[in-house]
């Protein structure tokens, strides 16, 4: 039995205004880039609590990225700054919790950088692949 | 309130016109119990309409007592403690059988409580370090607690210790939740009058308010909508300004990420609330609640900056869920090669 290379779920959530367009940009401009991100479009950067980021870690995520418009770029001001202060610590506790920073990661991409975008998601999978599956259930959850 | 069996001299309270009421405790410290004790004047109103047929603290009752129980013949247990072992499962399984309500008494027996810290760690760890590690132990062989056990013959069975430390609700089905660190008496004394009452609210409800601790913390008014701090302070090293919001000093206070009702008993005692009552309605995981609200709290206006004041706080883990850890969605902590860098 040949056993398949593993290939990470990524979980993005991208702001409307600057990455999404970017992730759109790399669409039509016909960029490849691997299939393992799925996206879900939030208004802001600002809008991603990081509940919805430790969420994705529990049901099975092995990378979460974050991307949102250049500092100051965003749409609502200040929605990254925010972003970036509450990363600074989920980083710290989701260490404590044995998940590396590899698995998190915050960027910033433009309507315009659509290369950008496919080459962060290009990077973000293969370092996922070498780290190998989170696979939190079967570690933790699953243990009496 | 009388123990079991002891009913006979009062005349008119016949045995029957009695609501039995059971209490067991898990892994707990002791306090949960020392808050039923308190109840006293709480509870004046109904202390003839109660029977207590199990309080393993306070009389002497056998697990074979409980076993011979009829289903639902005990209106309601009122269990505290988290559970870690296989012998703490086989009772409140039991406990779940036997009785008509089953309350989560407690913050640990709600969350996981401090008892669940251990979930930062691994059993294998704990027990490396209390019988093996430990300078003070005295283990040549290095022995370790083992399930089973064989002296001069005899087969022994101790119960078994779990990999992680789990809230009742992740074990049984749980009717109610009474919140904190220990339950504070108006609410314990409330809670029993509504089940004598049958007065219930919708089960799964934590019986208390459902507004969050800022909402009706004394400090509130000091407490800016924006603030910027710079630097997390600590409770161990700096004394804080007995009337300003915790938050607004730097001080981490839970208020925001934790459900009211306890009385701000920790605020009026000029300490900052640890989150005993755990996340306010809505949120599912106290310490990402409370990390959503940092966007508001702190400074740092570059990744670095923001870094800076992240790394002031000393222990995130341990701070944002003292008390919630095997509750909150990441439940334990992860062992795998990674993290053994
Ligand atoms: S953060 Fe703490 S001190 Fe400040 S208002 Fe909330 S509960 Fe009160
Ligand atoms: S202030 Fe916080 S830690 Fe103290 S009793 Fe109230 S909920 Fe619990
Ligand atoms: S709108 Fe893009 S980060 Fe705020």
């Amino acid at each position: 039995m040949t056993t398949r290379p593993f290939e990470p779920k990524i979980l993005g959530f991208l702001c409307r205004w600057c990455a999404y367009t970017g992730a759109d940009l790399a669409g039509i401009s016909r960029t490849k880039y691997p299939p393992n991100l799925t996206a879900i479009r939030v208004m802001c950067s600002g809008r991603v609590d990081p509940t919805f980021v430790v969420k994705a870690f529990a049901d099975g995520a092995d990378g979460v990225l974050i991307a949102g418009c250049h500092p100051g770029d965003c749409h609502y001001q200040n929605g990254n700054h925010k972003t970036m202060r509450r990363v600074a610590l989920l980083t710290r506790l989701l260490a404590q919790y044995g998940i590396g920073r590899e698995r998190l990661r915050l960027e910033w991409v433009s309507a315009a950088e659509g290369d950008r975008f496919a080459r962060i998601v290009q990077e973000f999978t293969a370092q996922l692949r070498q780290l190998g599956p989170l696979a939190w259930q079967q570690f933790v959850a699953a243990e009496n | 309130m009388e123990p079991h069996g002891n009913g006979a001299g009062t005349a008119q309270s016949t045995k029957a016109a009695k609501t039995k009421v059971a209490f067991y405790w898990c892994a707990s410290c002791g306090g949960c119990e020392e808050a039923v004790v308190d109840l006293a004047e709480a509870i004046l109103p109904v202390l003839d309409k109660v029977e207590i047929v199990l309080w393993p603290v306070a009389l002497d009752y056998k697990l074979e007592d409980v076993r011979a129980w009829r289903r639902g013949e005990v209106a309601v247990a009122f269990v505290n403690g988290s559970v870690r072992s296989s012998e703490q499962e086989m009772w409140v399984e039991l406990l779940r059988e036997k009785c008509g309500l089953v309350v989560a008494f407690g913050a640990c027996a709600h969350l996981g409580g401090i008892p669940g810290l251990a979930n930062a760690t691994t059993r294998d760890e704990i027990l490396a370090n209390k019988y093996q590690r430990s300078p003070t132990v005295d283990n040549p062989r290095g022995v370790l607690p083992q399930r089973d056990t064989r002296v001069d013959g005899a087969e022994l069975e101790l119960p078994e210790l779990w990999h992680s430390v789990r809230p009742l609700d992740q074990v049984i089905d749980v009717d109610y939740y009474l919140p904190g660190c220990a339950p504070p008496p108006e609410l314990i004394g409330k809670a029993l009058l509504a089940i004598l009452a049958g007065q219930l609210p919708q089960k799964g409800a934590v019986l208390t308010t459902d507004k969050s601790l800022c909402e009706t913390c004394p400090r509130n008014p000091t407490k800016p909508a924006e603030l910027r701090v710079e630097r997390f302070r600590r409770i161990a090293t700096e004394a804080p300004d007995p009337t300003h919001c915790f938050l607004a000093d730097g001080f981490v206070c839970l208020g925001p990420a934790t459900r009211g009702g306890c009385g701000e008993r920790c605020i009026r005692g000029n300490m900052p609330c640890r989150g005993c009552f755990g996340p306010p309605p809505g949120a599912i995981d106290q310490g990402t609640k409370f990390l959503a609200s940092l966007g508001a709290l702190t400074a740092g206006e570059t990744e670095a900056e923001a870094a800076a004041v992240a790394a002031t706080m000393a222990d995130p883990l341990g701070t944002l869920y003292r008390f919630s850890l095997p509750a909150s969605l990441l439940r334990a902590r992860r062992v795998a090669k990674e993290v053994h860098r």
